[in-house]
C-alpha cells in the first residue's frame, strides 16, 4: 500500500534555461518577504503565514514532504504503509537522523510533536485535521502507529501539513523560539517581523539539500518596498508580487519572474444559512453577474485561470475537466434574481485586502459586472485588522482566499462538508456529505473520480460559494538563482524554497 | 498620573476592540476549541480587571512581563527598537528643527519676496504629498535610478555607526520633508504677528536694521508658539513614523505597536504606549518650561 | 461689495490662490456634467498612458483617471473642509476656554488633551475606527477629534499669550465675562496663527486618509478620493508611471491655493504694509 497516491498537483512552471544547472553549494541567500509579524512565533501550533513557515520549514522536517511533482515522498519517515481500510497507518523512521542539538531522532519525538496539535488542551491551528486521528503510538524507537477514526486514503498528505513539523520531545513553550529541529539550517538569530538568520547545517541527513550557506529573511511588508529592495539588489528574491506591476518588474535588469499555477483560489463565501443566500437561486443570479475573465485579467492581469465556482484547481487529480465552464451571463442572472423575488435588492459585500490582494477591487469590479444584469451590490470595506475574525465566518457575504489542498477529500471536509471547521458557506448538503465520506475511504480509482466529480458538480450548482479565480504564486527573483521543478502545494517553491534553491 | 490613566485608557482600549490575541494569531483557522485552550494557557480567560492589575503589579516592580504571541520578554522586544526610534528621530531632529527655524526666519525677513514665496511652495508642496509617497519617490530617485542609498533601512545592532547613518539619509530625508513645513511656517507667521507690535515699531523708529529687528526683537518674543510646534513634530517623530518605518522596514517603535494592536497583544501594546506616553510628556513639559522662560511676562505672575 | 473691493486691491498670489480654491469648487459642485465618464466605470486597460480619450490616461482598475479626479475633488473637499471646520470648533473653543478660565478648567482639559496626544495619532484613530467601522461619519468626526488635540494647544497657548496683555486686563477691570473677553479681546488677536494653522490642517486631512488606506482603512471604495487614489495606484512610481502624481498634485495645487488665500489673509491681519 505504500505511496498509494500518485501525481495530484502538477504545477505548471515558467521553464528557466537554469533547469541544466547543476547544483552548488555557498552563498547567502537573502529573502524579501510579506507575511512576517513581529508577533511570530516558532511554535509549529500558531504559525500564521509566509515568514514563519519558510523559516519553520528551513530549520525542521516533516515525516513526508510533498514533492515537486505533488506526490508524498519520505521525508524523516522512510516508508509507510496502511491497513486494508486506511484507517490504520504505520511509518518507520529514517535511521541516524540527528536534531541540532545532537539528540537522535525516534519514535517518541514524532508522537511528541503530533501530539502537540491534539487533544483538549491544543490551541493548535492544525487541531483540525488530525482529530481523525484516534491513537498514536512509539512501536519500538523507529515505529509510529497511527489509528484514524476512518479509512483515510489519502492520510500521507496530511502528514505533510507545514504545522505538523518534528521536534525533540519535550520541547515546549519559549523552547520552541530556539528554532531546534532536524533541518537543513540552524537558527543564528530571529526578530520576530524583523529578520531571522540561519546557517547551513553540516550536519544534514538530506542528500543534494540546503545549498546555501547562510539564508536571511527579512520581513519586508511593503510590495513597493520589496520590489526596491529586489532592483536595488538587498533581497535576492521576494514573494507576492504584485500582479499588476509584474510585466513592469520583468523588464529590470538582473530579474526573473517565478510563477506557479497551484490550488490557491479566491472565494466568495456567501452564507446559505441566511437571508437571502439561502435562497440559491439569489447564489445562480451571482454567480451568473460576474465576468471572470475580465476580473482575471484586470485583478490577476493574467497570472492565474478562471474558476468554475468550485475548489478543485485543474492541477488537482481528480479535477473534471468535463464540466462546462460558467459563463458572464446577465440574462440568466436577470433571470434567477427575479424568480426569487429580489430584483431592486441591494446586497452587501463584505471586503478587505486581507482576504487576498485586491480584494476590494475586485469587489468593486463585481459590482460593475453585476450592475449590468440590473443586480445593485453595495461594496462594504472592512478593516484588515480582525478580519478574520468579525467579517468572515460572521456576514452574509464576503471576500476569502483558500491556499487549496493537496487532495480533494482534505478540501471538502475543510471548507464545505456539513460538520467541517471552516464551512464558511454553512452548507449543508445530504448528497454532497454522503459522497465526500464514501469517496475518503474509496481505493477505486475510477469509482473515485466520479464520486468527485459528482461533489463538484454539485457545489458549482449547489453551493454557497463564488470562486471566480485560481491565482498563480507570482515570485521574482535575481537571475543568479537557480532551481529545479517548481512545487505548486505552496507559494515559494512549496515553501522549502532555501533548501531546494541554489545560487549559479 | 497621567501615565497611570494612559495605561489604563490602553487596557480598556485594546479590550474594546473586537477579538483577542488567539483569534488574531490563529486568524482564519482558529476554532472554538483551540481559542478556548489557547486563552487557558495565556491566562486570557481570566476577567480583565484581574489581568490589568497584576501587569500593574509587574509594571511597579519594573518587569514589562513576556510578549503574549511569541513568549519573548517584552524588555528585549523593545529596548532595541526604542534606541532606532531615538537615533531616527534625533538625526532627523538634528536636520529639520534647525533648518525649518532658519528658513522661517529668513521668510519672514524678506516676506513677499521671491524667495519666501518660492520656499513657501516648496514647502507646501512636500507636505501635500503623503509620506509614503514621497518616500516612493525618494527611492525611485535617490536608490533605484541613482544608486546612492539603500532603499531599505533594516539596521541591526552589529552595524557600525557610519553604516547605520548612512542607512537612514533615505527615511530621515523623508521625514525631515514632511516636519520642516509645519515647523517653518508657524516660525514665519508667528515673526510676522510679532512684526506688528508696536514695540517693533519703536525698534525700527530707532533706525535699527531690520535683520537684527527680526532676529533679536521678534524673533525671542515668537518663541512661545514655535516652541510647541516643534515638541508637536518631535513627538511625532518618536512616535508617528509608522509608515515610514513600512515603508523602508526599519525596525522602530511604531511597527511593533501596529503589529501588537493587530495581534491585541496586550502587555506589548501597554508598554511601548506608555514609552510613548512618556516621550510625549516630557517633550510637553520641556516646552511649557522653555516658554515661560522664553515669556517674561509668563516669568513673573502677578 | 466690500469684498469686491478689498479683492480689487489684493497681490496678485491672493488672487493666484482664489481662482485655484474656484476652479476646484467648480469641479467639485460640476463633476458629473464635465467628467466625461462614470464614477466607477472602468473604461479600458490598467494604467494607460494619456490620450485624447483619457485626458489624464487610468487608474490602477482602469478607470478613467481625469473622471476620477474630478469626482475626487468632490468628496475630498467636502470631506476635508467640514472636518477642518469641526476640529477648529471644538479645539479652539475649549483651548480659549482652558486660557481665560485657568484652574481647574485649563488642567482637566490640557490634561484630557495630553492623554489623546500622548497616544501616537495614526494608531489611535486604527484602533478607535477598528470598533465604530469606517463610514465618513466616523471618519470625519475621529480624524476631527484628533485635530482639534492640536488645535487646542495651538490656541491655548495663543491665547495664554493673549491673556496677560494690558487690553484684557483692562477689559476684565471693566467688569466683562469670559465669553464676551473671549469673542471680542481673544479670538480676533489669535486669529492669524489660527488661520495659518488652518491653512496646514486642511490639508492634513487628505494625508491623514492617505496614511489611514495605506494601513488598510480609508474612504470606502470605489468612492474617489485623492488621498486613496495616490494610495492604490502609488507602486507605479518605482516604475516611471506617473498616475499618481496627478492626484497627490491636485493635493499640492489645492494646498497651495489655500495657504495662498491665507498669507494674504495674515497679511491684512497684521496690518503691515509693505
Amino acid at each position: 500500500m505504500e505511496e498509494t497516491v500518485t501525481a495530484t498537483l502538477s504545477p505548471i512552471c515558467v521553464p528557466l534555461p537554469a533547469h541544466a544547472d547543476t547544483p552548488k553549494k555557498g552563498g547567502r541567500l537573502r529573502l524579501g518577504l510579506s507575511g512576517g509579524s513581529t508577533t511570530d512565533s516558532l511554535d509549529p501550533a500558531t504559525i500564521p503565514d509566509a515568514v514563519p513557515q519558510s523559516v519553520n520549514w528551513s530549520l525542521r522536517n516533516n515525516l513526508v514532504e510533498i514533492s515537486a511533482d505533488g506526490k508524498p515522498v519520505p521525508e524523516l519517515a522512510e516508508s509507510w504503509e496502511s491497513s486494508p481500510d486506511a484507517s490504520q497507518w504505520i511509518f518507520k523512521l529514517r535511521q541516524g537522523v540527528e536534531f541540532h542539538n545532537g539528540k537522535t531522532l525516534d519514535a517518541q519525538d514524532v508522537v511528541e510533536s503530533i501530539n502537540h496539535h491534539r487533544g483538549k488542551d491544543s490551541k493548535s491551528a492544525a487541531k483540525g485535521i488530525v482529530d481523525p486521528i484516534k491513537e498514536i503510538k512509539a512501536d519500538g524507537k523507529d515505529t509510529v502507529v497511527f489509528v484514524l477514526d476512518g479509512g483515510n486514503a489519502d492520510f500521507p498528505f496530511i502528514m505533510c501539513d507545514y504545522h505538523l513539523t518534528i521536534q525533540p520531545a519535550g520541547t515546549k513553550g519559549a523552547e520552541f523560539e530556539k528554532g531546534i529541529g532536524t533541518g537543513g539550517y540552524m537558527l543564528v538569530a530571529h526578530e520576530p517581523g524583523v529578520r531571522a538568520l540561519t546557517k547551513r547545517n553540516p550536519n544534514y541527513w538530506k542528500e543534494g539539500s540546503a545549498y546555501f550557506d547562510e539564508v536571511e529573511t527579512i520581513s519586508i511588508a511593503d510590495y513597493s518596498a520589496r520590489t526596491n529592495a529586489l532592483k536595488t539588489g538587498q533581497v535576492d528574491l521576494i514573494n507576492r508580487c504584485d500582479v499588476k506591476t509584474v510585466h513592469l518588474l520583468k523588464k529590470a535588469p538582473g530579474v526573473q519572474i517565478v510563477r506557479v499555477t497551484g490550488t490557491k483560489h479566491y472565494t466568495l463565501p456567501m452564507r446559505t444559512d441566511m437571508a437571502p443566500f439561502d435562497n440559491n437561486d439569489v447564489r445562480m443570479a451571482l454567480k451568473y453577474a460576474i465576468d471572470r475573465e475580465q476580473m482575471l485579467k484586470l485583478i490577476l492581469r493574467g497570472y492565474g485561470s478562471v474558476g468554475n465556482d468550485h475548489p478543485i484547481a485543474p492541477s488537482n487529480r481528480y479535477h473534471a475537466a468535463d464540466l462546462p465552464q460558467r459563463k458572464f451571463d446577465p440574462d440568466k442572472a436577470k433571470f434567477h434574481l427575479k424568480k426569487a423575488g429580489l430584483s431592486g435588492h441591494t446586497f452587501k459585500l463584505h471586503a478587505a485586502d486581507a482576504a487576498f490582494g485586491g480584494a476590494v477591487d475586485a469587489a468593486v469590479l463585481l459590482k460593475e459586472h453585476a450592475a449590468k444584469a440590473g443586480i445593485m451590490i453595495e461594496v462594504v470595506k472592512e478593516p484588515n485588522d480582525g478580519y478574520w475574525s468579525n467579517v468572515w465566518l460572521k456576514k452574509a457575504w464576503c471576500t476569502c482566499y483558500w491556499s487549496g489542498r493537496a487532495t480533494e477529500d482534505w478540501m471538502f471536509s475543510t471548507a464545505y462538508a456539513a460538520d467541517a471547521k471552516w464551512n464558511d458557506t454553512f452548507w449543508k448538503h445530504d448528497r454532497f456529505n454522503q459522497l465526500v465520506t464514501a469517496a475518503r475511504a474509496e481505493l477505486d480509482d475510477a469509482k473515485r473520480r466520479e464520486m468527485y466529480g459528482e461533489c463538484q458538480k454539485i457545489i458549482r450548482d449547489e453551493g454557497g460559494v463564488i470562486i471566480p479565480m485560481f491565482a498563480d504564486y507570482v515570485e521574482a527573483s535575481s537571475n543568479k538563482l537557480r532551481h529545479g521543478k517548481l512545487a505548486g502545494n505552496w507559494e515559494m517553491d512549496g515553501q522549502r524554497l532555501p533548501e531546494r534553491w541554489w545560487f549559479a | 498620573m497621567t501615565l497611570f490613566i494612559i495605561s489604563i485608557l490602553i487596557f480598556v482600549g485594546v479590550e474594546a476592540l473586537p477579538g483577542d490575541l488567539t483569534e488574531a494569531v490563529l486568524g482564519q483557522s482558529a476554532t472554538p476549541e483551540t481559542v478556548a485552550a489557547f486563552r487557558k494557557e495565556l491566562k486570557l480567560d481570566l476577567p480583565p480587571h484581574i489581568r490589568y492589575l497584576s501587569w500593574l503589579g509587574g509594571i511597579v516592580r519594573g518587569e514589562f512581563g513576556n510578549s503574549l504571541a511569541n513568549g519573548r520578554p517584552i524588555a528585549d522586544l523593545i529596548g532595541w527598537r526604542i534606541g532606532n526610534s531615538l537615533f531616527l528621530a534625533a538625526t532627523t531632529a538634528a536636520i529639520a528643527v534647525p533648518l525649518s527655524i532658519l528658513l522661517g526666519i529668513v521668510a519672514a525677513l524678506y516676506r513677499n519676496s521671491f524667495f519666501d514665496r518660492a520656499i513657501s511652495m516648496v514647502t507646501l508642496s512636500t507636505i501635500s504629498f503623503p509620506e509614503f509617497f514621497v518616500a516612493y519617490i525618494l527611492i525611485a530617485l535617490l536608490s533605484v535610478q541613482l544608486i546612492i542609498f539603500p532603499s531599505i533601512s533594516n539596521i541591526n545592532a552589529q552595524m557600525p555607526f557610519l553604516e547605520k547613518i548612512h542607512a537612514i539619509v533615505l527615511p530621515c530625508l523623508t521625514l525631515t520633508l514632511v516636519v520642516v513645513a509645519h515647523m517653518m511656517r508657524q516660525t514665519r507667521a508667528a515673526i510676522i504677528n510679532i512684526l506688528a507690535s508696536p514695540f517693533i515699531e519703536m525698534a525700527k523708529l530707532k533706525g535699527l536694521k531690520k535683520t537684527r529687528i527680526v532676529i533679536f526683537h521678534a524673533f525671542p518674543n515668537a518663541l512661545s508658539p514655535v516652541i510647541n510646534v516643534v515638541a508637536v513634530n518631535l513627538a511625532y517623530l518618536v512616535a508617528g513614523v509608522v509608515i515610514v518605518e513600512v515603508v523602508f522596514v526599519f525596525p522602530g517603535l511604531g511597527q511593533l505597536l501596529v503589529d501588537s494592536v493587530s495581534k491585541r497583544d496586550i502587555p506589548v501594546v501597554q508598554a511601548s504606549g506608555l514609552i510613548f506616553a512618556s516621550v510625549y510628556i516630557t517633550l510637553n513639559l520641556l516646552a511649557d518650561m522653555l516658554s515661560i522662560i522664553s515669556n517674561p511676562r509668563l516669568r513673573n505672575p502677578k | 461689495m466690500a469684498f469686491f473691493k478689498l479683492l480689487r486691491s489684493s497681490p496678485l498670489s491672493a488672487r493666484i490662490g482664489l481662482a485655484i480654491v474656484l476652479i476646484n469648487i467648480a469641479a467639485a459642485i460640476l463633476a458629473p456634467v464635465i467628467s466625461p465618464y462614470g464614477e466607477t466605470e472602468i473604461v479600458g486597460d490598467v494604467w494607460v498612458s494619456p490620450s485624447p480619450d483619457h485626458y489624464l490616461g487610468t487608474d490602477h482598475l482602469g478607470r478613467d483617471l481625469f473622471t476620477r479626479l474630478v469626482y475626487g475633488a468632490r468628496n475630498t473637499i467636502a470631506i476635508a473642509f467640514v472636518t477642518t471646520v469641526l476640529s477648529f470648533m471644538v479645539g479652539a473653543l475649549c483651548g480659549f476656554f482652558a486660557a481665560t478660565l485657568g484652574g481647574w478648567t485649563d488642567l482637566s482639559l490640557s490634561r484630557g488633551v495630553d492623554i489623546i496626544m500622548a497616544f501616537p495619532t495614526l494608531i489611535f484613530a486604527l484602533m478607535v475606527l477598528s470598533v465604530v467601522g469606517t463610514s465618513i461619519t466616523s471618519l470625519i468626526i475621529v480624524i476631527a477629534l484628533l485635530d482639534s488635540t492640536r488645535v487646542f494647544r495651538l490656541s491655548r497657548a495663543v491665547a495664554m499669550d493673549i491673556e496677560i496683555m494690558e487690553f484684557v486686563e483692562a477689559a476684565r477691570l471693566r467688569g466683562e465675562g469670559t465669553w464676551w473677553l473671549m469673542r471680542h479681546e481673544i479670538l480676533p488677536n489669535a486669529m492669524p496663527p489660527l488661520v495659518a494653522e488652518f491653512g496646514l490642517r486642511f490639508c492634513f486631512v487628505f494625508l491623514f486618509i492617505a496614511a489611514l488606506s495605506f494601513l488598510g482603512l480609508g474612504i470606502q471604495p470605489p468612492t474617489a478620493d485623492w488621498g486613496s487614489m495616490v494610495m492604490e495606484n502609488a507602486g507605479a512610481i518605482t516604475f516611471g508611471i506617473f498616475t499618481p502624481l496627478v492626484p497627490a498634485g491636485a493635493i499640492a495645487f489645492l494646498t497651495v491655493g489655500v495657504n495662498l488665500i491665507v498669507d494674504w489673509f495674515l497679511h491684512l491681519a497684521s496690518g503691515l504694509e509693505d
